[in-house]
């Protein structure tokens, strides 16, 4: 996939399915922070100096070696996006809020490696030299942090990563130092929620050396019943305990989620039925949604569809929904700015697409094919969306 | 009494703060209160980086002694002060010019000061040279306490030859 194709289409490749876990899971992050030995941090370089390291990274991406594992992995430079661009790779997850918001440095000065399969990105001068992140679908920590950790083996071949024989890798901020490794998990937990039992399993995390965040990390809201776990400590433990680590407390999660909705199902199963239907029905049906209301109907169908309540869009299309409904999709597919009820009414009109695309009927009633064919279905709905 | 914070106006206040478990108490005058009010109330949301400012810098939780504020680091001249700011480091080179400050610090946010994980490929000789030179270090304390003085010095005479290998 190009950068044009990834600002276009909604899909990515963490969103997938058919990895495992994803009923609970819907994707695993590992990035390594690694800083050029002999440069200042990107908050004290020089342009100069910024340019320097964006030319130095550009050239290891363009190794025989590298190419040779993940491709042709173009460097883009955040200027050659328009702002609306920059976000909606923040709402794919394939760059941070971080990177944009920190206005010290230039955007020209910034830039981005995206392999064509988008499971490899690398920011450049963000808050260090370079961000090497891999998004896999699932919980698929080990394969996500073992990509990380080839990509960043086959980059120390040209690069000449600031190390300390004592405290490791050198970052901008001591808390990455170390391995600099941050795993993280976005994990969905709608049952947990409706219980009220969210807060007590994710108190009992923090006390793992573990943090939760909301969905676009620090800082942000935990909106569609969608939280962030990652590890706090990067030094002094080695990479493969900090994957273990976050891998079996994510798995307790996991039971815990999944035992709280068949909690559900047996104890309120017509409650729970109403919820997640009419939930569809307004994704189905409704003109104007607003952003957070989108998010949480989409929680509400993918619980029913992942409990077999529903015979909705199956997960993959749910989270693409959720880049769908998101500000800067909606302002990059219609073209121009909006006034709120437009956005409303936009995000609705997408999002009856691709829901009436992707349904069929109440699987108790003898349910409906699959794919529906329904003549609403445009070129928006077409896109990535089809069954692999 | 003179107020804590400015050491001019007499302190009228009985001011607390918690950061990070960390409880601190001062007397200050109504003005440098308000502000210090104003700081948590007001001002940007407390992220990590005013976290670690307020662990680090000068006036905060003692790690720093103040008249030492203006330390700098020889590679890229980033002070003490500045990094109590930003709680970002300037370059590599401050974790070798700050060493013995941040250990506190890195002990506080890791529980450790010593790296286990992943070394690269053109650092490893070396790497693996200073984990032995530390392994021998050991085992010569060891002899020492067990009165093995021959065992003691042939151990020293290993480690002075691999120190001029890494030198």
């Amino acid at each position: 996939m190009s950068m044009r194709n990834t600002l276009q289409s909604p899909y990515s490749q963490w969103m997938d399915d058919d990895a495992p876990e994803t009923d609970v899971v819907i994707s695993s992050r590992a990035r390594l922070a690694r800083s050029l030995a002999g440069y200042p941090f990107p908050h004290r370089s020089s342009p100069e100096q910024a340019e320097q390291v964006i030319q130095a990274v550009n050239l290891a991406v363009r190794h025989a070696e590298f190419r040779a594992r993940f491709g042709d992995a173009e460097l883009t430079r955040m200027t050659e996006l328009s702002p609306v661009d920059r976000w909606i790779l923040v709402e794919k997850h394939l760059i941070s809020p971080g990177f944009l918001k920190n206005t010290e440095s230039s955007f020209e000065c910034k830039g981005l490696v995206l392999t064509p399969d988008e499971r490899l990105s690398i920011m450049v001068n963000e808050e260090d030299h370079l961000r090497v992140q891999c998004l896999f679908p699932g919980l698929q920590l080990e394969a996500a942090a073992g990509t990380a950790d080839e990509a960043d083996s086959l980059l120390e071949k040209t690069l000449d990563f600031a190390f300390s024989d004592r405290i490791g890798y050198l970052t901008a901020c001591p808390t990455n130092v170390g391995t600099g490794l941050r795993t993280s998990v976005m994990v969905h937990l709608p049952a947990l929620v409706l219980f009220g039992q969210v807060k007590e399993v994710l108190t009992t995390v923090s006390r793992l050396g573990l943090t939760v965040r909301g969905l676009f990390g620090e800082g942000t809201d935990a909106v569609g019943n969608l939280f962030q776990v990652s590890n706090q400590v990067t030094l002094g433990h080695r990479e493969s305990e900090i994957i273990d680590n976050l891998a079996s407390v994510t798995r307790h999660v996991i039971e815990q989620e999944r035992s709280a909705r068949q909690q559900l199902v047996r104890q309120m199963p017509v409650v729970l039925r109403d919820r997640v239907g009419r939930a569809l029905g307004i994704l189905k049906h409704a003109h104007t949604l607003g952003v957070e209301e989108a998010m949480r109907l989409i929680s509400d169908v993918r619980l029913g569809v992942t409990a077999g309540l529903l015979k909705g869009p199956p997960s993959r299309v749910l989270l693409e929904l959720m880049v769908v409904t998101r500000p800067s999709y909606l302002v990059k597919t219609s073209g121009r700015e909006l006034s709120p009820p437009q956005w409303d009414e936009l995000r609705a009109t997408l999002v009856r697409k691709l829901v009436n695309a992707h349904s069929g009927g109440d699987p108790e009633e003898g349910g409906s094919p699959e794919e529906g064919d329904s003549p609403e279905e445009g070129e928006k709905g077409e896109e990535g969306g089809q069954s692999p | 009494m003179i107020c804590e914070r400015c050491k001019q106006q007499p302190a009228s206040v009985h001011y607390t703060e918690v950061i990070n478990n960390q409880k601190r108490q001062m007397y200050l005058c109504p003005g440098c209160a308000e502000e210090a009010q104003k700081a948590f109330d007001l001002g940007a949301p407390l992220n990590l980086h005013n976290l670690l400012a307020g662990l680090m810098g000068p006036g905060g939780v003692k790690e720093v002694p103040e008249d030492e504020a203006e330390f700098l680091c020889e590679t890229c001249g980033l002070s003490g002060a500045a990094f109590g700011q930003s709680g970002l480091l300037g370059c590599g080179g401050c974790y070798q010019y700050f060493g013995e400050r941040l250990e506190p610090l890195l002990k506080r946010i890791h529980g450790s000061i010593r790296h286990t994980g992943k070394v690269p490929q053109r650092s490893r000789n070396k790497y693996l040279l200073i984990q032995e030179v530390d392994r021998l270090r050991a085992q010569m304390r060891e002899a020492v306490e067990d009165e093995e003085f021959e065992r003691a010095a042939a151990l020293r005479d290993a480690i002075r030859d691999l120190q001029q290998r890494l030198a």
